[in-house]
């Protein structure tokens, strides 16, 4: 083997701009991954990734039935798309996800931002996307620092060993 | 596999430090290893490292947070930069696989 001389990560910041409960989880689960190494870790949230942060949704994000080729029925069977659009669909599948992941210990979304914070983990919303959703801070957790530009956050990001994820 | 001494014990260690043998870990080898990582340990981390030690199965920062005996942020101040790794490595147990 080759001597490598490789920098350590040490800060990740990501960027979630999606509002799905797997691109959500997939920010929220890199975040704590990166606080639970020891390494800093912000997250900015934008777009339809503000969801997550959104109280009103926060705790009742859903996955996509139709256009996601991935989806399968228990037991690995494609899962077709006009059975998405059944009223109701949406929601059960998206309720089976979230108790399956409760099953593997993958807390609620609050509760992860929770993990998150206790391990020094900064969660961002991004101010262009809360002003065009209409949203204040007082709509947003309390996990929210603050609402900032994307300039600011990437002033946030720099530094030997740093990463810009996004999702 | 390597080796190391604590507290006057030659253990069989994994790569990254971890006991191979579980049952060999006593308080004593506990404060060692913990030396190593910087950390003085109190009463309150060995009563985390209990939990630890009796829940090693499926082992999460989540459960440990609802242990009752420490929550989240209190077991990142007891163990900084890693809790989860640190404790477990200072309790004698595998090196966790959880990604939570």
């Amino acid at each position: 083997m080759t001597e490598k001389k490789d920098i350590k990560v040490k800060k990740v910041a990501i960027i979630c701009a999606k509002g799905t409960i797997e691109d959500v989880y997939a920010a929220l689960v890199m975040a704590n991954g990166a606080v639970m190494e020891g390494m800093e870790a912000k997250v900015f949230f934008t777009f339809f990734g503000l969801d997550a942060i959104t109280k009103k949704y926060m705790n009742k994000l859903h996955t996509a039935t139709v256009g996601n080729p991935a989806m399968r029925m228990p037991g690995g069977l494609p899962f077709p798309t006009l059975l998405g659009l059944i009223p109701g669909v949406e929601a059960g599948v998206s309720a089976m996800m979230r108790s399956q992941m409760d099953k593997l210990d993958i807390p609620p979304v609050e509760e992860f931002l929770d993990m998150i914070t206790a391990g020094g983990g900064e969660i961002y919303a991004c101010k262009l996307a809360v002003d065009m959703f209409k949203l204040e801070k007082k709509d947003l957790t309390d996990h929210v620092i603050d609402i900032i530009t994307i300039g600011e956050f990437y002033n946030m990001a720099g530094g030997e060993g740093s990463q810009i994820i996004f999702t | 596999m390597a080796q190391k001494t604590y507290a006057g014990v030659t253990l069989e260690v994994t790569e990254d430090g971890y006991l191979v043998d579980s049952t060999k870990w006593n308080e004593e080898i506990a404060k060692e290893i913990a030396k190593e990582e910087g950390i003085e340990l109190t009463d309150k981390h060995f009563a985390v490292l209990k939990y630890i030690r009796e829940n090693q199965a499926g082992l999460t920062i989540r459960k440990v947070g609802k242990s009752g005996i420490v929550d989240i942020k209190g077991f990142y101040d007891l163990f900084p930069g890693g809790p989860l790794k640190l404790s477990s490595k200072i309790a004698g147990i595998n090196k966790p696989t959880s990604c939570v």
